[in-house]
């Protein structure tokens, strides 16, 4: 039996386009051999495998994103029935919420500020640590660590200490002359703890770019070098473009992480957002309204602005990334 | 490469690492202060060591002591271990391997929900398990998990199952497997390691996951370790610093050890799939 005599014209090809665009470019697999009469009986046993995930999918996806649609237009506190009210969650919050105005001015400075630092420090350690050195590989592992850790609690809580009037950071920026103050108890500091707290983890990152670095062709370095490119144009020339497809990925999903972040701003000011708001982080603000204030129906709507906001923003870092992608082998 | 330039480079690296971990190192060694040393010294390590921050934390915070509070942390997260590995790589195979009508679709919208805010479906999801009677119980932190919900992993073993070659399948059909005993003599055995990953990132993103805990456990009795952090910090006078700093090496504990053993199964799995940290 030859494989291309039973190709499924459904077969793998579609859905390896839909995950490029998500993700790193799946492998295409070769096409399926199983036999027509087989293939009919495989569809139950397909469906079967995947009945977990159907069912999480209706019940808790799909279904959730509908009634979330639903309640966005409604009066709901949870205890008593949802009352319709049309488009008044989404027309108090744009015209008469000042604090969602104030929250989503503190998240676009966070995503902004942070993101940009994140990566920044993620390719540099990249390109650092991209070196047949001894001890690399070790190296790697340890800055990695810090992903992992600063989701927690814990760390934020060490953050909040590092961070406060007389705490270390404090101390430190005073030794060497810059009298700032403790940053949590400052409006015009605390979002900078956050930022400092996000920019520590640009352990996940920094490994995404290492695997970039490692497909960069070596010839092209040594064209480059022969063609009298010295380490700079080397980088501008052959790295970034080389290694474009995985800053757009990390840039993507750093930013979409970026704007669920909640657990460091929770913790830096113990539910509150303070100090005067300064860190009303999105989602914060959001579990406010939703489950101290209970008003669900506004946080539904919340949510929904989220979302558009997110599908935006990364439809359009995709729509410019044809500028500024480069993928090998493809002529422009 | 000259010598110099490797010494260079080797400071470069290390003193970037000390910045990186100092918080870390002061954590632990705070942990160790006596009470009059936590807020009052900014020197890095203990004068005089002393365990008595975490024999208070053993005793009780609150109303349990810390080991309670780790159990909790424990059994969601075991939970949710096992309903990830089991549910994503049945749907992974199927998607993988496996042909049906709507595969195309269905992976495009499990991609998309990759990227889904999770705040999207919270409060329909909270309505249900509160209708369910299940808010301050631990399901609505585990049953998600075992209906696939993290499609992140699935993703992750999607990509594995690409990588094995396809003649082992056909083998095993001639001898005789449907795709149940391809599935479980051939797939699963070569999965290994990325169910491993999924395991040991489940096990330490549950550990450490703070707003599902906070939203759904209410009662002392059922929190979790970051939700009794946070209760004790509000409740914690100055006096009470060194305990909390105590508690949080302890919560932290688990995740060190999981990274030390599985380091390279987790930063192998971020660079082939791109799993946030």
């Amino acid at each position: 039996m030859t494989r291309s005599a039973f190709t499924d014209a459904t077969g793998t090809s579609d859905t390896s386009d839909t995950s490029g665009a998500a993700g790193p470019p799946v492998r295409d697999s070769p096409p399926p051999t199983a036999a027509p009469g087989r293939r009919r009986r495989g569809q139950g046993v397909a469906y079967l495998f995947l009945s977990p995930w159907i069912a999480g999918a209706a019940l808790l996806t799909i279904g959730p994103m509908v009634a979330s649609l639903y309640l966005s237009f409604t009066d709901y506190d949870l205890f008593s029935a949802p009352n319709w009210i049309g488009v008044d969650n989404y027309a108090t919050m744009f015209g008469g919420d000042e604090r969602f105005w104030h929250a989503a001015w503190v998240t676009t400075k966070y995503v902004l500020i942070s993101v940009p630092i994140k990566l920044g420090l993620a390719l540099a350690v990249a390109l650092l640590l991209n070196r047949p050195r001894r001890g690399a590989g070790l190296y790697r592992s340890a800055f990695y660590a810090p992903s992992l850790l600063g989701a927690s609690v814990s760390v934020a809580l060490a953050w909040r200490a590092l961070f406060s009037t007389g705490g270390t950071v404090d101390e430190g920026l005073a030794a060497v002359g810059i009298d700032t103050g403790g940053w949590v108890d400052q409006p015009q500091y605390a979002l900078l703890t956050l930022v400092a707290l996000a920019a520590w983890q640009f352990g996940a990152p920094m490994v995404i770019f290492l695997a970039g670095l490692k497909q960069v062709p070596k010839e092209l370095y040594e064209a480059a070098a022969i063609d009298g490119a010295g380490q700079g144009r080397r980088f501008l020339s052959v790295t970034l473009p080389m290694l474009s497809p995985v800053i757009l990925f990390n840039l993507v999903l750093e930013t979409i992480h970026a704007f669920q972040a909640f657990t460091g701003a929770f913790v830096v000011s113990s539910g509150r957002g303070g100090p005067s708001d300064s860190t009303l982080l999105y989602p914060l603000y959001l579990y406010q309204r939703g489950f101290t204030d209970f008003r669900m129906g506004y946080a539904s709507a919340m949510a929904w602005v989220l979302l558009a906001v997110v599908a935006v923003l990364t439809a359009l870092v995709f729509r410019s990334a044809r500028r500024w992608v480069f993928y090998a082998g493809e002529n422009r | 490469m000259t010598l110099s330039k490797r010494v260079v480079w080797h400071a470069l690296v290390a003193g970037a690492l000390l910045v990186l971990l100092y918080p870390v190192v002061w954590l632990v060694s705070t942990s160790f202060k006596p009470a009059t040393e936590v807020l009052s010294t900014l020197a890095l390590l203990p004068t005089e060591p002393t365990g008595d921050n975490y024999a208070q934390v053993f005793d009780g915070v609150g109303e349990f002591g810390v080991l309670h509070y780790f159990r909790n942390s424990l059994l969601v997260s075991a939970g949710a271990v096992v309903g990830n590995v089991v549910s994503c790589s049945l749907a992974a195979y199927a998607f993988g391997r496996l042909h049906f009508r709507g595969r195309g679709p269905m992976f495009g919208f499990m991609m998309i929900t990759i990227m889904l805010p999770q705040h999207v479906v919270l409060i329909p999801q909270y309505v249900i398990f509160q209708q369910m009677g299940a808010v301050n119980t631990f399901w609505p932190l585990v049953l998600p998990k075992f209906l696939a919900t993290d499609a992140f992993f699935i993703f992750l073993m999607v990509q594995f199952i690409r990588t094995l070659p396809r003649e082992l399948d056909e083998a095993a059909t001639l001898d005789g497997c449907g795709p149940v005993g391809v599935f479980r003599h051939v797939v699963l055995p070569l999965l290994r390691p990325a169910l491993i990953t999924t395991a040991i990132f489940t096990f330490i993103w549950t550990w450490n996951d703070f707003f599902s805990q906070l939203i759904y456990l209410n009662d002392a009795e059922k929190f979790t370790l970051p939700l009794a952090l946070q209760l004790f910090v509000d409740q914690a006078t100055q006096s009470a610093f060194g305990p909390m700093f105590a508690m949080s090496v302890l919560a932290l504990l688990p995740i060190g050890l999981f990274f030390l053993a599985f380091q390279r199964f987790l930063v192998d799995g971020v660079a082939t799939s791109g799993l946030k940290g």
